[in-house]
């Protein structure tokens, strides 16, 4: 696969996943399923190609937002919710930078909803990850904009009363260009997800399904559980029909409006009849209705759901700049000084 | 230009107020008769007085939108207490800027604008111009609808564009009462209206006609004459406090080298930086609108760390809002420019006002040990400088300073001298050399206490920064007590020390004598002229003008100890004072405080002094 984007300078030499390994203990639970997403990063820094230099990692406040401390990159860590204004700032600023966002549910769903919701609708081109664990970890078990209703939590004993977010469903309502998701007991589709990611020019949103071991264990299984995965997983891979179960023998058809689950061979059901899967669709339609489905009717979709070309906040600065760079009469600032009215005395 | 024999009256400076329906444009007409003023030489200060609403209901109070103008033949430091000519247009701006008006001074209407419905919308119970209570005035009564119209009359002008050119009518006749050429004005006009061409000669001719009628009514007895004023040789321009601002930050960053990144969420009174930073991109300015104040601030705190010159600008609420993120760029150790352009609080307030209330904000108003740089401008024109010196401390010092201007000075305008870049003063931020094998996030210089800036793409110098507590020297995260007392100390004294690079306080009078006024930021023009009037009044007055806040200049102890009494005036409830008390106690301190949202007029100043040398 080959980058479209050479803002950021690439490596001369082939880096290793050690090359991006910090000296710094790792403090997440034991069996959480961040030490997951950190291996995959750390795998999938090299093979991007970018000089180590030129990654930079940002993140605000939570279990997830420790992250750049454990990655031998450029980082800086910020404040609850505001990670993607720093990751803007950033991107803005060093466009030569592969900028990459550590977030999770709380800090950029709850506190940071509304940097969230710009930086997409913007197109900025940064990589953010977040660890949905549905639940608040670091204060230790509050529920989240993604905790499913009715769940009892610390602050909700008689279960929560709260209509939870689908991240997709917000991603792609922002105008997302790019949203995948991922189970964090798969580091392959994390690596490859996260490697897209990176292609992309724009903001790319990776939903990381991760287990809170401690404050939501198994808040995930249901889904991606070793034993229904088969049935309740539908893993898209561009191009391809949208097939699951332990033989992929069912898969997705549009059936007037709306999705469908069919049986290959059953009702004279035949491999035409199941969506191809298009991630590059401009159109955000089918994507949209993908990224909401979730068992009991129908599979939860992961993989890439959405990856559209569409014009990056940062490539319209740069243009900006450029041009008014080559039209305008003030070259510098003691041209502006001396620009319109003036006087000798 | 007065062809008859006037008799011309020379004044050393007058106030000059131009006041009328939101959409009569006086804002335009304002500037157009400073700028005439400006090319005859004379020093001068402006303020835009309207209203929080874009069009307040037609004829009402709430709707009244004003420009105030001074000019002088001597140096101009306040935009004036009380108005010598006042142009009213309508019933409801002759209401609410009368008590402004100086005893027997000229005033202007359009009677036309005076009917039965108009005057009672403005409260009054019957016609003022008729009902002799303005006969204390210089009245000059001219039905400026009707012969504007009738100027226009031969050139098939629609009701409409007649009626919006009165403005124009008014502003001719005022060029015939200060005895102004009209040519700057006929050649304003063909730039200004050069895709409308009709529009020129319109203007051109009510401007003309206003001027002629002035010249017939023989609407004074003499003409008022402002000489030129004396003033250092140099090319001059016309330039708001929020403009000069904006270009102080660009200054800085051509300067420094640091490419120009503002964040920043429109907010009034600041939103004009904003606005004027996004015009100048071919200087390479990155400027983000962000969603809100937090983004604003938290998107140049990522600018910075990647090597930029960042900034946010704001007013008080906003300022409130970034609070949590001037923390992260504390902790962080990166440079950062915050401007508060100060409007009247708490809360929503009094956005369109000037206050000095937020003092204590800028100081204190953050979680932990949090100490920044404060400095604060005192004039429209040296909103340039102290914005440039804004970004020099916050880069050489690696810290966010704040730097405080008011509605005030950034709606006003007053001459600027322009200054070359060549002689501003470097900027040198302390960047870490690519590869550096002693390079560690918080190693400082011992003399300074400042770390070294590694921007990202940088070979050999990857690092992690963050909000948490970090280890001395090498950065790592750290809960260790004695470690966060050091680092806190570091901080705090990183800060203090800045006062090594900080000019001496200077005082205007002699160093020693009965009184000492001190002031800071916005209300220099006053209080200057103020202690002046004492001063040529023989009187031991001296005054002490802060620009430098956190840290004070060092001699600050010094200035405030020659003096048998010390005044601090504020336009707030008494927070520099009480900061003052606070670093400078062995001084015991009187106090002169408003918070109405005006500024200081002289006379309540002079009067505060006198009482003080009276008390014993």
């Amino acid at each position: 696969m080959d980058f479209t984007n050479m803002t950021v300078e690439r490596s001369n030499v082939q880096l290793s996943k050690t090359d991006f390994e910090s000296d710094q203990m790792v403090k997440w639970c034991p069996g959480c399923g961040a030490h997951a997403i950190l291996s995959a990063v750390e795998r999938v820094f090299p093979k991007i190609g970018y000089k180590k230099e030129n990654f930079c990692m940002v993140s605000g406040i939570g279990c997830s937002s420790r992250f750049p401390y454990y990655v031998n990159t450029y980082g800086i860590h910020g404040i609850h919710g505001r990670a993607a204004a720093i990751g803007t700032g950033v991107k803005i600023a060093n466009p030569k930078l592969s900028t990459w966002i550590a977030t999770g549910d709380g800090d950029s769903l709850a506190i940071g909803g509304n940097h969230f919701i710009h930086i997409i609708r913007r197109n900025v081109d940064v990589n953010i990850l977040l660890f949905n664990n549905q639940i608040y970890g670091l204060t230790k078990g509050q529920y989240s904009p993604t905790t499913p209703m009715g769940k009892v939590t610390k602050t909700s004993p008689q279960g929560t009363i709260e209509h939870p977010f689908t991240v997709g469903e917000l991603v792609l309502g922002a105008q997302g260009t790019f949203f995948a998701r991922v189970p964090d007991n798969n580091i392959n589709l994390m690596t490859e997800a996260m490697f897209e990611a990176a292609r992309h020019d724009g903001t790319s949103i990776i939903e990381i399904m991760q287990n809170c071991i401690i404050f939501a264990d198994k808040a995930h299984s249901d889904v991606i559980g070793k034993e229904v995965k088969d049935e309740n997983m539908l893993v898209l891979k561009n191009g391809e029909p949208m097939l699951f179960g332990k033989n992929h023998e069912k898969g997705l058809r549009l059936k007037d409006t709306r999705l469908e689950v069919v049986e290959i061979g059953k009702n004279g059901i035949t491999l035409d009849d199941i969506l191809v899967h298009d991630q590059y669709s401009q159109d955000p339609g089918i994507h949209m209705m993908l990224a909401k489905l979730a068992p009991p009717h129908f599979p939860m979709v992961f993989g890439v759901i959405r990856s559209a070309m569409f014009p990056t906040y940062d490539d319209l600065v740069e243009e900006q700049i450029k041009y008014a760079k080559e039209t305008s009469k003030i070259k510098c600032v003691d041209d502006l000084l001396n620009s319109g009215d003036t006087w000798e005395i | 230009m007065a062809k008859k024999k006037r008799t011309v009256v020379e004044r050393e400076s007058v106030v000059v107020k131009f006041v009328g329906d939101s959409g009569d444009g006086m804002q335009l007409t304002g500037d157009m008769f400073s700028e005439v003023a400006a090319l005859a030489g004379n020093d001068l200060a402006t303020f835009p007085d309207f209203p929080a609403e874009i069009r307040a209901p037609q004829n009402t109070i709430a709707g009244v939108s004003g420009f105030q103008m001074h000019m002088g033949s001597s140096k101009i430091y306040t935009t004036g207490d009380l108005v010598d000519v006042l142009i009213a247009m309508n019933p409801a701006s002759l209401k609410s800027n009368l008590k402004w008006a100086k005893k027997g001074a000229t005033i202007l209407t359009d009677t036309d604008a005076f009917d039965d419905k108009a005057i009672e919308k403005a409260g009054y119970k019957q016609d003022p111009l008729t009902d002799r209570s303005l006969d204390s005035y210089n009245m000059i009564k001219a039905p400026i609808t009707t012969l504007t119209k009738e100027s226009l009359k031969d050139m098939g002008v629609d009701n409409k564009t007649a009626e919006r050119s009165k403005n124009m009518f008014a502003l001719g006749m005022l060029y015939y009462i200060f005895n102004r050429d009209l040519k700057s004005s006929f050649k304003y006009f063909e730039k200004r209206f050069k895709k409308k061409p009709e529009l020129i000669e319109i203007n051109k001719v009510v401007l003309q006609q206003g001027f002629n009628y002035a010249d017939t009514i023989e609407a004074l007895e003499s003409v008022i004459q402002v000489s030129p004023a004396k003033m250092e040789k140099g090319r001059y321009r016309n330039i708001t406090g929020n403009v000069a601002t904006a270009w102080g930050l660009l200054a800085a960053s051509e300067k420094s080298g640091r490419p120009l990144f503002l964040g920043s969420y429109p907010i009034t009174p600041a939103t004009e930086i904003l606005m004027e930073l996004s015009k100048h991109k071919s200087l390479g300015a990155k400027v983000f609108q962000a969603e809100d104040e937090i983004a604003g601030i938290c998107s140049a705190i990522g600018a910075s760390y990647t090597g930029s010159l960042a900034c946010t600008t704001t007013s008080g609420p906003g300022l409130s809002l970034k609070s949590e993120a001037i923390g992260l760029a504390v902790i962080t150790e990166l440079p950062l420019v915050i401007v508060n352009v100060q409007r009247g609080g708490p809360s929503t307030g009094l956005p369109t006002k000037s206050e000095q209330s937020d003092l204590y904000q800028a100081l204190f108003g953050r979680n932990g040990e949090c100490p920044v740089i404060v400095i604060a401008a005192s004039s429209s024109e040296n909103c340039f400088y102290y914005a440039y010196e804004a970004a020099k401390l916050s880069l050489e010092h690696m810290t966010p300073c704040i730097l405080l201007t008011d509605g005030y000075l950034g709606f006003g305008s007053a001459l600027f001298r322009i200054p070359k870049m060549a002689d501003m003063p470097a900027i040198n931020p302390p960047i870490a050399e690519a590869n550096d094998p002693d390079y560690k996030p918080y190693r400082r210089d011992p003399e300074t206490l400042v770390r070294k800036w590694a921007l990202p793409g940088t070979e050999g110098l990857r690092h992690r920064i963050g909000g948490l507590e970090k280890e001395d020297i090498i950065g790592t995260v750290s809960t260790d007590p004695l470690n966060h007392q050091k680092m806190v100390d570091y901080r705090n004294a990183k800060v203090e020390k800045v006062a090594d690079f900080i000019p001496a306080q200077p005082i205007d009078g002699a160093p020693t004598g009965d009184l000492l006024v001190v002031s800071w930021g916005g209300t220099f023009g006053a209080v200057h002229s103020a202690v002046k009037q004492m001063q040529d009044e023989g009187k031991s007055v001296s005054h002490a003008h802060f620009h430098h806040i956190m840290p004070l200049p060092k001699n600050t102890g010094e200035v405030l100890s020659g003096f048998k009494k010390v005044v601090v005036c504020e336009l707030n409830s008494g927070q520099f004072v009480n900061y003052l008390r606070m670093k400078h106690p062995a001084t015991s301190y009187h106090q002169f405080n408003k918070v109405q949202g005006l500024p200081f007029m002289i006379n309540e100043l002079t009067d505060k002094f006198h009482q003080l040398l009276e008390e014993k």
